[in-house]
């Protein structure tokens, strides 16, 4: 399993932010300490960056907090070991001991053949979620083939509210198993808890695999 | 790409939520995102509109849209995807629908994105795509895409959220991109 570094993504944060030029200070102060009124000449920050080889989890464990109203997950190289396995995500309500928040979601799905064979265009009844703890799918039938992967991203709403449900939505695109064809996904719901959502994982249905995944706060 | 956050706007029981400065020409796009968006009514839709006066700011532009939804009910009875003939516009000045048929319930709320391009452009009609999920009246989550045009070459100088009746707690941010 994957786990962030603190220090690795401020710095990674910083680093992102200025690359050849030097932060002015005011805006280094906002950017680390998130001073109110200041501008800090971006509002969306990277907060960690996590590369997976062989592995069979990506959990984001801190930094998902009140301190952003949205946080977006943008994953890229996902290749499985299993051909065919789901790109699957879940939350957790205690810090990453369990992720198994109650969800109800839809899912859809446009596909088309390398071979021009076929085309589909169809909503999901074995990705969606009513009631459910499973994993979300994000990405069906990925390939397990060195150069098949799947790409996109991942959106959730204010995820420490106790107040409201909180929702998330994604899209991605994969590079499909079996007979090759291009995937385009689309997963949305809601975690169905009032308790904060404080860490989420990525894992795939079966089997580990490669991949990077970047978490993003936006102001 | 840089996004810059220029506004935040949190409501607590208001009828809008008013935008009415900084949508000018120093940004190509501008992105509202909203959550925590819970209705006073249930089964409210929460909706906005455009204005292109710079002071009165009347909301009243007029649109062609269309708008097509994803659902599955929490009880698992029911699931579709469907184009939403009721919620789309066709050159109309009505408020254009992002949700529609909201719970009120103490948890119950919409979250998304609405992207506006080029709003000061005084050539071109005004393009403009929204994606949200909603907690659906009736226990239902609900995927809404919508998108359109503001069928004008005026500047659109102002945007208005506001729910189809009844007020609203929100949290809409907006942010410059370019």
């Amino acid at each position: 399993m994957v786990e962030q570094s603190g220090t690795a993504l401020l710095l990674e944060q910083i680093c992102n932010h200025h690359e050849d030029k030097i932060m002015p200070l005011g805006a280094f102060k906002a950017a680390l300490m998130g001073t109110a009124g200041v501008s800090a000449g971006a509002s969306v920050v990277l907060l960690s960056s996590q590369t997976a080889t062989s592995e069979s989890t990506v959990s984001f464990t801190s930094g998902i907090t009140s301190a952003y109203g949205e946080y977006i997950f943008k994953f890229y190289n996902i290749g499985p070991e299993t051909d065919e396995a789901e790109f699957t995500f879940n939350g957790s309500i205690d810090s990453g001991s369990n992720y198994n928040v109650t969800k109800t979601s839809s899912f859809f799905q446009a596909n088309h053949k390398e071979d021009d064979a076929n085309t589909e265009f169809t909503y999901e009844t074995g990705e969606d979620h009513a009631e459910a703890t499973e994993f979300q799918t994000l990405a069906r039938n990925l390939g397990s083939a060195a150069d098949e992967s799947g790409a996109g991203e991942l959106h959730l709403f204010n995820p420490a509210s106790t107040t409201y449900t909180k929702h998330f939505y994604s899209r991605v695109v994969d590079y499909g198993g079996g007979v090759p064809r291009n995937w385009d996904n689309y997963a949305a719901g809601y975690f169905n808890t009032t308790s904060a959502i404080d860490a989420v994982q990525f894992k795939m249905s079966a089997g580990d695999f490669d991949g990077t995944i970047k978490m993003w706060g936006v102001k | 790409m840089a996004m810059t956050l220029i506004t935040t706007n949190t409501s607590s029981d208001d009828a809008t939520s008013d935008f009415t400065s900084s949508i000018d020409n120093t940004y190509k796009l501008y992105i509202f995102k909203f959550y925590d968006v819970n209705p006073a009514t249930d089964t409210a839709d929460f909706t906005f509109n455009g204005s292109d006066d710079a002071s009165s700011h009347s909301y009243d532009i007029i649109k062609t849209t269309t708008y097509f939804t994803f659902y599955h009910n929490e009880d698992d009875s029911n699931y579709n995807l469907a184009y939403q003939a009721a919620r789309d516009l066709a050159q109309s000045t009505a408020f254009q629908l992002l949700t529609d048929s909201q719970g009120s319930g103490g948890d119950e709320s919409s979250a998304g994105e609405l992207f506006l391009f080029n709003p000061s452009n005084t050539t071109y009609v005004k393009h403009f795509y929204a994606r949200d999920n909603a907690y659906y009246s009736g226990d239902i989550s609900r995927q809404n895409y919508i998108a359109g045009y503001f069928n004008t070459t005026a500047a659109i100088t102002a945007l208005q959220f506001k729910m189809s009746t009844g007020n609203m707690d929100a949290v809409i941010k907006m942010y410059g991109v370019g």
